[in-house]
């Protein structure tokens, strides 16, 4: 700790840390514009200009930007000062001679930083007469809108886009008041990040053109705090909505989660929410087999009919449905009747996973933990492309260790571009073992493409050379026994060790593997993280919940012991192989599904019920860190949706579906800690979900009611539908605005934390659930090597960020990147076969068959096809599996 | 006649090669240096010639030197960089030496390579200087066939390599840190400091840069000594240096004389004095980033600590003289656009508010100018001064502009008042 004199006040601040890091840790309102709490500092805009005084007796100081300055004991400074006031006033009247004054057309205008902070330095007049520069703007694809002239030059955009997401095709150009920022010609931005910009970016350069497809202004947004659900790392989202349309997603900090940062298929899935699939009202199958639509009253009376008292019925439940719809499904059919909606394939790496988090030795890590890594060991999964913002937190972990040259040479590690010079391209150790090229590969210090048996392999014999006691594994090629040792040596001379695996190998031998070596390290007394990624938003809340496989399911419609199956929010298409399905819903006399979207299982449904999306729900999803989040209801739908618990009990709110469901299930007994409960109120209070500028509230609906309506009321959550309440300090869990006086774009998030960057005020969001038990247990036997046949090929799973999960690849913008369907073929493998690119080739696998055309992969390893997850046209096969693969007949 | 050791043996129009330079004492200093000097000798033997910088901010080599970490722990590769960019409006005195004596340039490379234990050394040459290009790269390949350069240097177990990189062309390139991001192949901003290059510089590693002029006494010094070197100096700094006159003299130019010649002999002895009908107003005495003397400073020595005591700075000694018949505004709003153009857009002041004031200065000389303008000319010269921008460069642009807000005021009030600019017809 220090002591700061800030205007002649002591105060207490910690010491390393920058002054403008300090001032606003304090509350201080300090303008500033190139510092990112993410990004570091550089000192370029000169916002944050404050006065140094040598000692109390000095009076003149000197001005220096507080963001360079490292906070040193009994330091003085004065925010206050004239002179400094009126330098930050003149920076803001820099900023102003070129940037544009269009702000009532501006998307950015109400939550713009830059805004903010002309009113903070109270500049107000600009004597510049002269005309200002202009610029070209950029198609930079369907995410991100571009508008050069509003640029202050901040550079933040590119020190983001290039030094913190890796991003290659953005950059500045030109120079002295020419500077742009863009890309070298326009083009849809490439990096899975972009979508940070929006809020990277302290004015309207950067903005989401989503949003701009259905325009609407930042304070007339209603919003909740929302977890997403395009992947399994939980990220917290503030989704924003007003005439019952889902306008655009931003980020919701979170400080073990996703801290600022989202990936693009999570800012960006949103607009299946919007979309026409969306099933908005009962539908019944009529006697021609069509789908009409019937009041939510009889629908009601009709699912209690057919379900009765559960005996005659089975539930299929889903990973992609909260904890809460899920319960409420086992809850009306029973414990034994209550199937995970997951093939047997799906689930054996799904259920590896829970064994380990549960058994340890090793904790699982958060993302904010992930980036403290210092060694890590990446088993099988391409996390780049099935869980994308645990990549941008791998890229900052490889920095950790280099960040020992800068301590050395005692450069702070805020201070960016130093340390960014000092440290170069060095990169901490990073191992990857995979079937194909992943998107971290360029950072890794070496990666090995090979089956998924002897990436299971490499991870039993990396656990074995760090502990004797491990199983033995041999016919390791030589390159690879030399990988191992190097592996070995850099997890154990690390201090924080974590190893990374998952479920989207479909390969439950990689994951024990990935286990074997967290017990490996413990066994040496070292400590060792351990983060498994799940493919879906509430994956492990379904582990932990249990209930049987898709093939069980199957097995108990045949034996007559049930004739109807109620299918909670999965589309079992997706799930597993054609001819399973096809069992399962022509067995069944009765098919009910409740669903928010239109899909192939909803196609051969007798009855379809409307589910609320996380939009207009509320519900409980458990992240792969084990970490139950509350997602709340954002905006009242207008027909009969509802959340799939709700059509299932007959609950009056979400908090008694988690009373019971605390009683069946006593591991998700915490779920009720994730927030508040409903009846919770602040000051006598509930919560906003409008802001206080929130405009038409009393005339958007005059065209059908010229009375000011009621708020609707909220059984389930502190919150109201309305500008009226409370909007003071909130715990984390509630917290749905970063606005404080004179702070309207996201930005204001650091009058929300205990210090800029760290934990929010009234803790981060999220409950963990799973504590490993700390003995030590036995080891599994890793796989035997593969052993195929010539000739036979093994099909493994190809993810892509944007098409490889289902709901946001309905999403417009999203759907433009999706790439076509291919099958994926080594170089030499496809050469052998007589194909090359963009031919069709055939692939088999049992009785299924497709054809499409052949993509080279130069990094997946030889003898293996790529099948890419997801895309349209990829049959659904449990994978890894034999196949054969041969030119396709024309 | 003074000793003139720089460009005694300077020919602009055919250098000495190797064997000629050789033949008049050239490498003597390597010899000497590398067969009977430890490092720590050159660097001391620097140290106490007092040899300042020459390439504009004075500071003194030794101390420079001394801050590189040494010995077996130090980090490797270390850096020796030329600065060679000689972009400074108004000077043209590095050239010379570069165009005239290639050989002296990497005989000084390599002592002072050796002083600092650096394994690499990169002359970053102002990309216009394609006859200096040209005969470095000759002078460095007739340097490595004799073995002057690369492994085991003379069998002294030293070993380094020399290269020639060409600026892309930008003033910015002559700020140190600018410079070695633009080597790295980065854009060329300057860098925080600290840390400073001796710690973190080239690639991370410790490196040194240093002007051409300076380096080029290096070999001397070691020669000849620090007494011999202190003697040629009437300053308490030693050495001799170049100075230069342009503008409306009648012999503009570059000579090497003892550091601290007076400007009026400089200007009136050695330029020839102004042109005919012409009468001196002022003087840049160091380029354009340093501040206007006027004829009442005219027996300044043109030494660092005279010249700052006069209110300017000696800077890379090379005059710019403005006389009676040329417009200041004008003068200034040149040297201002030059400045706006070649701020590399990094900080918000220099880069937003050079522009303005080349704008302001403009609509002032054509006879667009307001009271208020005078006021925000006035403002941003303080709000543009050091400490408030990321480096050098827009305070370097101030000088010339402040200096003449105060010696020629009423030529600026005048614009305004007659909304013309006098000196047009």
């Amino acid at each position: 700790m220090a002591t700061l004199f800030i205007d002649n006040t002591a105060y207490d601040v910690k010491d390393g840390q920058n002054l403008l890091e300090a001032c606003l840790s304090l509350g201080f309102d300090l303008p500033y514009f190139c510092w990112h709490p993410a990004l570091g500092a550089v000192g370029s805009c000169r916002q944050c200009a404050v006065k140094l005084f040598h000692d109390e007796h000095d009076k003149k100081g000197r001005i220096v930007m507080s963001c360079m300055v490292p906070v040193v004991d009994q330091m003085r400074i004065s925010i206050k000062d004239p002179e400094a006031r009126s330098f930050r006033a003149k920076v803001i009247e820099w900023l102003m001679v070129n940037h544009p004054h269009d702000c009532p057309v501006c998307d950015e205008g109400g939550e713009c930083h830059l805004q903010d902070m002309t009113v903070m330095t109270g500049h107000d007049y600009r004597r510049y007469r002269f005309t200002k520069r202009t610029h070209n703007n950029q198609d930079l694809g369907p995410f991100i809108n571009h508008e050069m002239n509003r640029c202050i030059q901040c550079y933040r955009c590119v020190r983001y886009y290039r030094d913190y997401a890796g991003g290659r095709d953005l950059n500045v150009f030109s120079a002295h008041d020419n500077v742009y920022f863009g890309r070298q010609q326009d083009g849809t931005l490439e990096s899975p990040f972009s979508g940070n910009l929006v809020e990277v970016c302290p004015t309207g350069v950067f903005t989401d053109k989503t949003l701009k497809q259905h325009y609407t202004r930042p304070w007339d947004m209603q919003t909740a705090p929302s977890v997403c659900v395009h992947c399994g790392l939980g990220c917290n989202t503030l989704p924003g909505e007003r005439y019952g349309m889902l306008r655009r997603v931003r980020n919701r900090y979170n400080g073990a989660v996703n801290g600022y940062f989202l990936c693009d298929r999570g800012r960006y899935g949103y607009e299946f929410v919007n979309a026409d699939t969306r099933i908005r009202q009962p539908l019944q199958k009529n006697k021609d087999g069509e789908l009409e639509a019937v009041s939510p009253e009889a629908a009601t009376a009709l699912l209690s009919e057919w379900i009765g008292d559960g005996s005659r019925a089975i539930g299929i439940g889903s990973p992609r449905a909260s904890l809460e719809s899920n319960f409420a499904l086992r809850q009306r059919v029973g414990a034994q009747r209550f199937f995970t909606g997951l093939s047997e394939a799906q689930m054996e790496p799904l259920q590896a996973i829970y064994d380990i988090l549960k058994t340890g030795p090793a904790r699982s890590l958060s993302l904010k933990d992930l980036g403290e890594a210092d060694a890590i060991l990446i088993l099988g999964e391409d996390v780049a492309n099935t869980a994308p913002l645990a990549a941008l937190r791998l890229r900052q972990a490889s920095r950790v260790q280099p960040m020992e040259i800068a301590k050395r040479l005692r450069i702070p590690p805020w201070d960016d571009n130093a340390v960014r010079n000092a440290v170069q391209d060095d990169r901490g150790p990073m191992y990857i073992a995979s079937p194909a090229g992943t998107g971290l590969n360029y950072l890794a210090t070496r990666a090995v493409q090979t089956t998924p048996d002897d990436i299971a392999r490499l991870g039993y014999a990396v656990a074995h050379a760090i502990d004797p006691n491990a199983p033995v594994v041999e016919v390791m090629s030589n390159g690879l026994q030399e990988m191992v040792g190097q592996i070995a040596q850099a997890l154990i001379a690390a201090k924080n060790p974590v190893i990374v695996s998952g479920a989207s190998c479909g390969h439950a031998g990689i994951v024990r593997a990935a286990g074997a070596v967290t017990k490996a390290l413990y066994a040496h007394k070292l400590k060792a993280g351990i983060f498994l990624t799940v493919p879906e938003c509430n994956s492990l809340g379904i582990a932990m919940m249990g209930g049987g496989s898709l093939e069980e399911a199957a097995e108990r419609l045949a034996s007559g012991d049930a004739d109807t199956v109620v299918i909670v929010e999965n589309d079992l298409h997706q799930r597993a192989e054609q001819p399973l399905i096809e069992r399962i819903l022509s067995s069944a006399k009765r098919v009910v599904v409740i669903d928010h979207t239109m899909n192939d299982t909803t196609a051969s449904a007798d009855w379809v019920l409307p589910a609320a999306t996380y939009a207009d729900g509320d519900g409980t999803l458990v992240n792969n860190e084990g970490r139950a989040q509350r997602y709340f209801q954002v905006y009242v739908p207008e027909h009969g949706t509802r959340e799939a618990w709700r059509w299932l009990l007959d609950a009056e709110s979400i908090d008694q579906v988690q009373t019971a469901m605390a009683e069946a299930l006593p591991p998700l007994a915490a779920v009720s800690d994730t927030a508040p409960p409903a009846d919770a109120r602040f000051v006598d209070q509930r919560l906003v979900r409008k802001s206080h500028r929130y405009t038409g509230w009393t005339a958007m609906h005059a065209g059908k009611d010229v009375h000011e309506p009621y708020a609707a009321p909220d059984p389930d959550s502190p919150f109201t539908f309305s500008l009226e309440g409370y909007r003071g300090p909130v715990p984390g869990s509630v917290r749905n605005s970063t606005w404080t006086p004179g702070w309207n774009s996201p930005q204001g998030i650091s009058k929300f934390q205990d210090e800029v960057g760290g934990p929010l005020r009234g803790g981060d969001p999220g409950v963990r659930l799973i504590e490993p038990e700390q003995t030590q247990s036995e080891y599994d036997s890793p796989p035997l090597p593969s052993a195929r046949r010539e000739g036979e090929y093994e099909a493994v799973p190809i993810c892509h960020v944007f098409g490889s999960e289902e709901l946001s690849a309905r999403a417009p913008a999203i759907a433009q990147r999706v790439r076509p369907a291919y099958i994926g073929l080594n170089p030499e493998d496809a050469a052998a076969l007589g194909l090359s690119k963009g031919e069709a080739a055939s692939l088999t696998v049992g009785d299924t068959e497709c054809a499409l055309p052949v993509e080279i992969i130069e990094t997946l390893s030889r003898g293996m096809v790529g099948l890419p997850i997801g895309l349209p046209g990829v049959p659904v096969l449990s994978l890894p599996t034999p196949a054969s693969v041969r030119k396709a007949r024309p | 006649m003074t000793e003139r050791p720089l460009t005694e043996h300077a020919r602009l129009d055919d250098p000495l090669d190797l064997r000629g330079y050789t033949q008049v004492g050239g490498y003597q200093a390597v010899r000497t240096a590398l067969t009977t000097m430890a490092p720590a000798d050159v660097v001391t033997l620097v140290k106490d010639s007092r040899i300042r910088g020459r390439g504009g901010a004075g500071f003194s080599t030794g101390l420079k030197w001394s801050f590189m970490p040494m010995g077996p722990d130090a980090p490797h590769p270390k850096y020796l960089v030329v600065n060679a960019d000689e972009m400074e409006p108004g000077t043209f005195k590095d050239r010379l030496l570069l165009e005239g004596t290639p050989h002296q340039m990497i005989e000084a490379v390599i002592v002072s390579a050796y002083a600092i234990e650096a394994d690499v050394a990169y002359i970053f040459l102002r990309g216009e200087y394609k006859v200096a290009e040209e005969r470095l790269n000759r002078a460095i390949r007739e340097a490595y066939d004799t073995g002057y350069l690369g492994k085991n240097i003379l069998g002294s177990g030293y070993s380094l390599d020399c290269y020639v990189h060409t600026s892309a062309g930008r003033y910015i390139c002559g700020e140190e840190t600018a410079l070695l991001n633009a080597l790295e192949g980065k854009r060329a901003i300057p860098r925080s400091k600290p840390p400073f290059p001796q710690t973190s510089g080239l690639w991370g590693k410790p490196t040194i840069v240093n002007n051409v002029e300076t380096l080029c006494n290096i070999p001397h010094i070691i020669n000849h000594g620090k007494d011999w070197f202190l003697k040629l100096s009437l300053t308490t700094s030693g050495g001799t240096k170049l100075y230069g006159v342009s503008g409306k003299v009648k012999t503009p130019g570059t000579w090497e004389l003892p550091m601290g010649t007076t400007a009026r002999e400089i200007i009136e002895q050695h330029a020839g004095g102004m042109q005919d009908g012409l009468r001196l107003r002022g003087f840049l005495p160091g380029g354009a980033s340093t501040d206007f003397l006027t004829p009442d400073h005219l027996d300044v020595m043109m030494g660092f600590d005279a010249v700052q005591a006069a209110g300017s700075r000696l800077g890379t000694g090379t005059m710019i003289i403005l006389d009676d018949k040329t417009c200041p505004v004008g003068m200034v709003r040149n040297m201002i656009a030059f400045f706006a153009h070649e701020s590399c857009g990094w900080c918000t002041p220099c880069r937003e508010g050079l522009p303005w004031l080349e704008k302001l200065l403009a609509a002032i000389e054509e006879g667009r100018g307001t009271e208020q303008d005078l006021h925000i000319l006035d403002e941003h010269v303080r709000l543009l001064g050091p400490g408030m921008t990321y480096c050098a460069l827009a305070p370097g642009a101030m000088a010339p502009l402040g200096s003449a807000l105060i010696h020629f005021r009423e030529d600026f009030e005048r614009h305004i008042r007659e909304k013309r600019c006098p000196w047009k017809h």
